[in-house]
């Protein structure tokens, strides 16, 4: 039952129009700071399209489609009409003033520190209150998230919250909460010096709060990439899901320990003690346990599927899956950009290993990979599978959508294993231009110039996946269904109390930040003696 | 899949995951056992303790005084170098170290955020204004290594690059004889 139609594609046409724009900026500098381009270049231009690029892929793009999918959850979830249209309006609107406020800035050079911030680095105060405006507009998605699921709860007094909603809405409050961090840096720290009312900045505890945000929006872009593993993908294949409850837990798991977390950030700083980064290190390791988990049942909901087709035997099985379909091609390639993202990470949350590689080009490929691989892909996966019931059209040519999946896996690959491998013979990352003719620098052109075709692949692929969705709309019409989302092998009855409210694990989630995140940050905020001078960047 | 008795088939599910489950959780405590006993087994800690310091008079008074700035042999033969990162270089630009001692590096930022980074070892630290990095080095072989800074500090980032010069300990014990702070800028 999806009414609000519009709504949700605007939220996702301009999530996919931004990360067109954003594509090319990260194609181009891959291009200028690789040994393929030879010509005299201006860092002064590179690092605005890296502050453009990392602003629209980090706060815009990935929010809008966790907005847009989570509306298009809730009304087909939940069968019921969105409450609040006007509102959801709203939010949208504040997220596309904000970012258009952020982005002038940029493109005019007055904002280049790119989208960490990294005070006393100061840019124009436009471009941070666009970046607020854009957190705010998601904060009313967050509210209307909570109050759909209030007005189905009163309807359906003890039924369990259909495992799409539930995770949609866990995903909603882990965003509030995390995007906190960063607000305060905006609100408490940054704005007030980028308006000229403060000329000093404690850059320690902006990097603190900063690390709040910074790791568990990962989880926030992840989420929806999750959902679809969980409520898509078996649906699609034409299986069954393994299990609702294990669902749960996984997505309870991400509420609760994300967050707490994000001082394995800053192991190489000088602002924390050892104690506080091991315990963050500690509870980083944790965070792999829902990964694990969901790699289990979505493994074993896509051997139903396959064993429903006749798979047969302890691997034969996989040889029967629907590979012409694109939602399991999508989850495949996923699943190994997972895989090798997730043991990276698990490299870099290790002090003793992060050493090595920490602001090298190794992470720069982690998260590309994490992100830019196993999650955009997913979106990919979702705007495929949504857009016939959006649209009520369908998708022009499936042979096109494999093409641009495979594209983006390859691509993505290409671009990703070099840059890790460069980053391990200690290439540094965020650099407009290296000296090729030196000889310790020499032995990484080769590398950084497969990062760059491998970028190029990714462009064509994003580039063509645009192309898929505009010719869509002038397909013939064509009766799409309801929206519905995958069953589970066993039929959920009833769920625990705990498996079906969040009460009790936004407390935790608070409580853990509290504990991990309290004492640090007072005794930073208390100093008098940590304030430094603003640097102020671009033409004043 | 035929399944005759439903209740038996959940129950297999649900005993096949808590297999999984309890894989799970035990691979991530031996990471964390693992990494918990390199840490203290082998040193290899961050920073203990958080020490503050004011950019604005590092120029002025105190350990981070230009005439201060450079490699120092301590009365019990270890090494400090001190050195600070400012836009867009690091002083002194060339640090010159001995091999095979064990040598504490002290530095901080004068103006933005800066990173310490030296190719080939896993010596790897930020430089925030206002606090002090310390860490731990020990180079083994002589040679050069390239030092760029691995943190975004404005737009001259990327031509800020220092180098560690790495001699034999006697060479360099011969030159730290006439005492004062020692570096390779220039050689």
């Amino acid at each position: 039952m999806l009414v609000n139609r519009k709504l949700i594609l605007a939220h996702f046409w301009f999530a996919f129009a931004v990360f067109g724009l954003a594509l090319c900026l990260g194609a181009w500098q891959m291009f200028v700071r690789s040994p393929l381009y030879t010509w005299i270049s201006n860092p002064e231009w590179y690092y605005r399209s890296l502050t453009a690029h990392g602003t629209v892929m980090g706060y815009v793009f990935p929010t809008l489609v966790a907005m847009g999918f989570g509306y298009a959850i809730t009304e087909s979830a939940l069968q019921q009409r969105l409450v609040g249209v006007r509102w959801a309006w709203a939010g949208f609107w504040l997220i596309v003033i904000g970012a258009i406020m952020a982005m002038v800035p940029v493109a005019l050079g007055r904002a280049s520190v790119l989208y960490t911030f990294y005070p006393p680095l100061i840019g124009s105060p436009f471009y941070y209150i666009g970046v607020v405006l854009v957190v705010v507009g998601s904060w009313i998605w967050v509210a209307l998230m909570s109050v759909n699921l209030r007005v189905w709860r009163r309807a359906h007094p003890g039924e369990p919250v259909p495992l799409a909603m539930f995770a949609n809405v866990a995903g909603s409050y882990l965003w509030a909460w995390t995007a906190v961090g960063a607000a305060l840096e905006l609100l408490l720290q940054i704005i007030p010096v980028a308006l000229g009312l403060k000329t000093t900045i404690d850059a320690g505890l902006a990097r603190v709060f900063f690390s709040w945000t910074l790791h568990a929006i990962v989880y926030f872009w992840l989420i929806p990439s999750y959902i679809a593993y969980y409520v898509i993908v078996p649906r699609a294949i034409g299986g069954r899901l393994y299990s609702d409850t294990m669902a749960r837990l996984a997505f309870i798991l991400f509420l609760v320990v994300a967050m707490p977390i994000g001082i394995h950030h800053t192991f190489a700083d000088p602002e924390v003690g050892a104690g506080f980064k091991f315990i963050h290190s500690a509870f980083t390791a944790l965070v792999a346990v829902p990964t694990l988990l969901t790699v289990f049942t979505i493994c074993a909901s896509v051997e139903i599927a396959a064993r429903l087709r006749g798979g047969r035997g302890a691997l034969g099985w996989i040889r029967a899956l629907p590979w012409q379909n694109p939602i399991m091609l999508a989850v495949a390639f996923s699943f190994v950009m997972l895989g090798f993202g997730g043991a990276g990470g698990l490299i870099n949350m290790s002090y003793q290993l992060d050493t090595t590689i920490h602001n090298t080009q190794w992470i720069t490929g982690h998260f590309h990979l994490i992100f830019g691989g196993a999650i955009v892909i997913m979106y990919f996966a979702i705007a495929y599978d949504l857009w016939p019931h959006l649209t009520g059209r369908a998708l022009p040519n499936l042979a096109l959508v494999r093409t641009q999946l495979w594209l983006w896996f390859i691509g993505m690959i290409v671009t990703t294993f070099p840059w890790h491998w460069v980053g391990i013979l200690g290439m540094p990352r965020r650099m407009a231009y290296y000296d090729y003719s030196n000889p310790a620098i020499a032995p990484e052109a080769l590398s950084v110039s497969l990062s760059a075709v491998g970028a190029l692949i990714l462009l064509a692929s994003g580039l063509l996946f645009l192309f898929i969705l505009i010719r869509s709309h002038a397909q013939g019409a064509t009766e799409a269904g309801a929206y519905r989302f995958s069953m589970p092998v066993h039929p959920v009855r009833s769920v625990p109390l705990a498996l079906n409210s969040f009460a009790i694990w936004v407390a935790l989630m608070i409580g853990l930040t509290v504990t991990n995140y309290g004492y640090p940050i007072l005794t930073l905020a208390t100093r008098h003696d940590t304030s430094v001078p603003a640097v102020y960047v671009g033409a004043h | 899949m035929t399944v005759q008795d439903d209740s038996h088939a959940a129950a297999v599910a649900e005993r096949t995951e808590k297999r999984w489950a309890t894989i799970s959780v035990i691979v991530i405590v031996a990471l964390v056992l693992l990494a918990t006993f390199a840490g203290l087994h082998q040193a290899t800690m961050p920073q203990g303790r958080v020490e503050t310091i004011d950019p604005t008079r590092l120029h002025l008074a105190g350990e981070f005084v230009e005439s201060n700035l450079g490699t120092a042999t301590e009365p019990d033969g270890s090494v400090t170098v001190r050195a600070i990162g400012q836009q867009y270089s690091f002083t002194p630009a060339c640090i010159l170290v001995p091999a095979q001692t064990p040598i504490m590096l002290r530095a901080t930022s004068a103006d933005v955020i800066h990173g310490i980074l030296i190719q080939g070892t896993n010596v790897n630290t930020m430089l925030v204004p206002g606090y002090v990095s310390e860490q731990f080095m020990r180079f083994e072989k002589t040679g050069e290594h390239l030092m760029p800074c691995q943190e975004f500090c404005s737009f001259g980032h990327e031509g800020m690059w220092g180098k560690v010069k790495v001699i034999d300990k006697a060479e360099f014990a011969a030159r730290a004889k006439n005492g004062g702070r020692l570096s390779c800028v220039g050689e």
